[in-house]
């Protein structure tokens, strides 16, 4: 299973860097055009921007998740907490402090660097699935904390703070929605290409190394223990920025949105997207924000459209997604569609 | 020169009666998005998942209502579209499903949208919108605010009318009192509390011996009862959620304290605080309410029981009969349909709001006879006033007359 993840990981990010990077940045291209022909003709309403952001925002926070699990081999069940240190920095600066949204974003990445770098020292000696219970105590302990009497001068408490959104600037004929959905496009596709070179550079290369065989790479010269903690601080940081995002996109931060389902849904994006892969953390932001977020729609509504006898549960539609996608796609969609496409080459 | 004043006079004096002739012509209809000649579109939110999804059942009897609606013809001969998505009674998920209600499901306004978080997150953003947040389910008394916030409206007694009511009650009825107050320390606690020293006037402070707060996270409230105990206090103000409730109500007996014991009307009930707190812990026990509780045998033959009945087993079989929240659901739900019929034609925002604000006198199904609903411009809290409740036995009897707290909105 390790060895076949390498492989298809490494070729992902290889198949990336090489014949199709043309066709991701027609994409990115497209992707941008969007606001103007989509907004012009109300084909996509602004609360379909807001859709679009979220996936993209979700996109890098699943990406976050996929360099340290996918490609340095930390399992984090906790990623959700650094999505809250994130959003809550940006919110309460510019809830507290009347900072204009964009210089917020360093930061919350400053902050989620050294949030995630700390938590990453201690986490040095729990291995596998030790570790991953310790993330999941932090995911866990982040709403209450948030929650926490004598910080609600500044968190507001349970009541979460409020902020609006961003007015395009010089006079821009766009929406808040549409502008701030660009805004996210551009810093995705900024932080996706650092995290292409930095997986294709030596030190991306120590990461896969040492998730492969620790003690090997150690004995090669790598320093283990260093490689793991700024990975660590890395992955905090994408997920931080993501988090920040978030907040300024949808205007509210409470506790409850940084519930340990959320961390949890990072995950699941992540290994549905596909654990090893750049493409994959895309797929799973979509996945995050779509399957997740309408799986109750969805299943009240195929109820009444087959006229079922019973009543559905709402994560009946989840569930059975889940599981059908583990059982066909084990290496997540964008290893699945990769396998496919090789099939098809070959026939 | 007369004579040309006389005929600007007469032009002057024809063009007017044109005017008012034509005036009620271009009123007739009159829509904003969400409203047509042949529908209505509401949305709302509701806990169907998640730890509170017991308040769910508010949604689906609203549903089950407004189907009934339809079926008579609707509402002057419009058909009502209710969109209700599931929050989780999480205030991100209710941001994001009231945003898609508006921006994309295109609602004329949103009803009942249950609980003080949830309606706290989208509380701005309707009123930046000035989409009518209309007869929220929830009992904090931010909601009666139009100088702030026009757009949104209350719907059930809030917290302080109620702790008014209680006030006003122990000062008439209790010699010498000292008073022990239990408080949730968030602000649906507060809310009570503010309400009940203004209730006790300017000696509040000398009156309240002692005040004792716990978390929702904590455990249990043993030790804040000893506390209120031990502080010779002879009335107790029992502002908690039904868990601590019904804690409270056992520790006191167990301490053998029986103090005039006033119970907020949030852990009213018997099911989830009287029979967990045990029956004879709980005799004598006061609240105050203005809903018919359904399991009360009083209501047994009542004519609101009946067609409430009825209407449960015809358009919400699923519906639990002994559920409280399915008789809020249905009086609420006859307040919308009221204020519908008078908006007529005129189906925009500001007509909504103004029709909401002007309900005088109306008795609603499965509220106590003599609680009617009254709203102004300024009064933007439905109903104000309650019956005492009085535990006995196994269930609340009320008592006395219908205290009415009606106020100006502050």
């Amino acid at each position: 299973m390790a060895t076949t993840t390498t492989a298809n990981g490494l070729a992902a990010v290889r198949r990336m860097s090489l014949g199709q990077g043309r066709w991701v940045w027609a994409a990115v291209v497209i992707l941008a055009l969007l606001p103007i022909i989509g907004g012009k003709t109300g084909f996509i309403s602004n609360y379909g921007f807001l859709q679009l952001s979220l996936m993209i925002v979700y996109a890098i926070a699943v990406l976050g998740l996929i360099l340290l699990t996918g490609f340095n081999g930390q399992i984090s069940l906790g990623h959700g907490a650094f999505f809250a240190v994130g959003a809550y920095t940006s919110a309460v600066l510019i809830d507290q402090a009347n900072w204009p949204y964009w210089a917020t974003l360093p930061v919350a990445a400053i902050m989620c660097f050294v949030v995630g770098y700390l938590f990453g020292l201690p986490a040095l000696r729990l291995e596998g699935h030790y570790l991953a219970l310790a993330t999941f105590a932090l995911a866990v302990a982040v709403p209450q904390i948030l929650k926490y009497r004598h910080f609600e001068w500044f968190t507001n408490g349970v009541q979460g703070i409020n902020i609006f959104k961003p007015a395009p600037p010089f006079g821009l004929p766009l929406s808040g929605d549409q502008w701030m959905y660009l805004v996210v496009l551009a810093i995705a596709v900024l932080m996706f290409w650092i995290a292409r070179n930095l997986l294709d550079s030596r030190t991306g290369r120590a990461m896969m190394a040492i998730r492969d065989h620790s003690m090997a790479a150690g004995t090669m010269g790598i320093n283990v223990a260093h490689y793991k903690t700024v990975v660590f601080g890395i992955s905090a940081l994408y997920t931080g920025v993501a988090g920040a995002l978030h907040a300024i996109i949808f205007e509210f931060v409470a506790p409850d949105s940084f519930r340990f389902e959320l961390s949890i849904a990072i995950l699941v994006g992540a290994v549905v997207g596909g654990i090893a892969s750049l493409p994959g953390a895309v797929i799973g932001g979509v996945f995050v924000q779509v399957i997740e977020k309408y799986a109750d729609a969805l299943t009240k509504k195929i109820t009444t459209a087959v006229h079922l006898p019973i009543d559905l549960e709402p994560w009946t539609i989840y569930g059975i997604a889940l599981i059908v996608l583990m059982y066909t796609m084990p290496m997540g969609i964008a290893g699945g569609l990769a396998l496919l496409w090789k099939r098809l080459k070959g026939s | 020169m007369t004579q040309t004043t006389r005929r600007l006079l007469l032009a002057g004096t024809g063009a007017l009666a044109l005017a008012l002739v034509a005036s009620p012509v271009s009123a007739q209809k009159k829509y904003d998005e969400g409203a047509t000649d042949t529908e209505i579109k509401i949305g709302n939110t509701n806990p169907y998942s998640g730890n509170l999804s017991a308040y769910g059942t508010i949604g689906k009897a609203i549903d089950a209502y407004l189907k009934m609606v339809n079926e008579q013809g609707g509402i002057n001969g419009r058909k009502i579209t209710f969109t209700s998505y599931d929050d989780g009674y999480a205030p991100p998920k209710t941001v994001e499903m009231v945003r898609k209600l508006v921006e994309e499901d295109k609602v004329l306004f949103v009803f009942n949208t249950l609980g003080t978080p949830p309606n706290s997150a989208i509380h701005k953003y309707m009123n930046a919108k000035q989409v009518p947040q209309l007869f929220v389910a929830t009992g904090a008394s931010k909601w009666g605010n139009p100088k702030e916030f026009p757009w949104t409206m209350g719907f059930q007694v809030d917290y302080v009318t109620e702790a008014t009511v209680y006030a006003k009650h122990l000062l008439a009825n209790v010699k010498d009192p000292k008073i022990a107050v239990l408080m949730q320390n968030d602000d649906y606690g507060k809310d009570y509390f503010n309400g009940f020293k203004q209730g006790l006037g300017k000696d509040a402070d000398k009156l309240i011996v002692q005040l004792s707060t716990y978390e929702p996270t904590d455990p249990t409230v043993d030790s804040q009862m000893i506390q209120l105990k031990n502080s010779g206090a002879n009335v107790f103000f029992n502002i908690t959620t039904p868990k601590f409730a019904a804690q409270a109500i056992r520790k006191a007996a167990e301490l053998g304290w029986k103090p005039a014991h006033y119970l907020n009307n949030v852990s009213a009930s018997v099911a989830t605080v009287m029979k967990p707190a045990g029956l004879e812990n709980g005799q004598d026990i006061l609240t105050a309410g203005y809903l018919k509780d359904p399991t009360n045998p009083l209501y047994a033959n009542d004519k609101d029981f009946l067609e409430w009945k009825a209407f449960m087993q015809k358009y919400y079989p699923s519906g639990n009969l002994a559920d409280g929240f399915n008789g809020y659901a249905y009086a609420v739900s006859t307040l919308l349909v009221h204020v519908l019929k008078q908006c007529g034609d005129d189906l925009t925002r500001t007509n909504i709001m103004k029709q909401a604000a002007s309900v005088k006198g109306f008795q609603l199904p499965m509220v106590i006879e003599g609680i009617k609903v009254n709203t102004s411009a300024t009064d933007f809290y439905p109903i104000q006033a309650v019956k005492m409740q009085r535990f006995k036995g196994e269930s609340f009897e009320p008592f006395g007359e219908v205290i009415s707290a009606e106020a100006q909105s502050q």
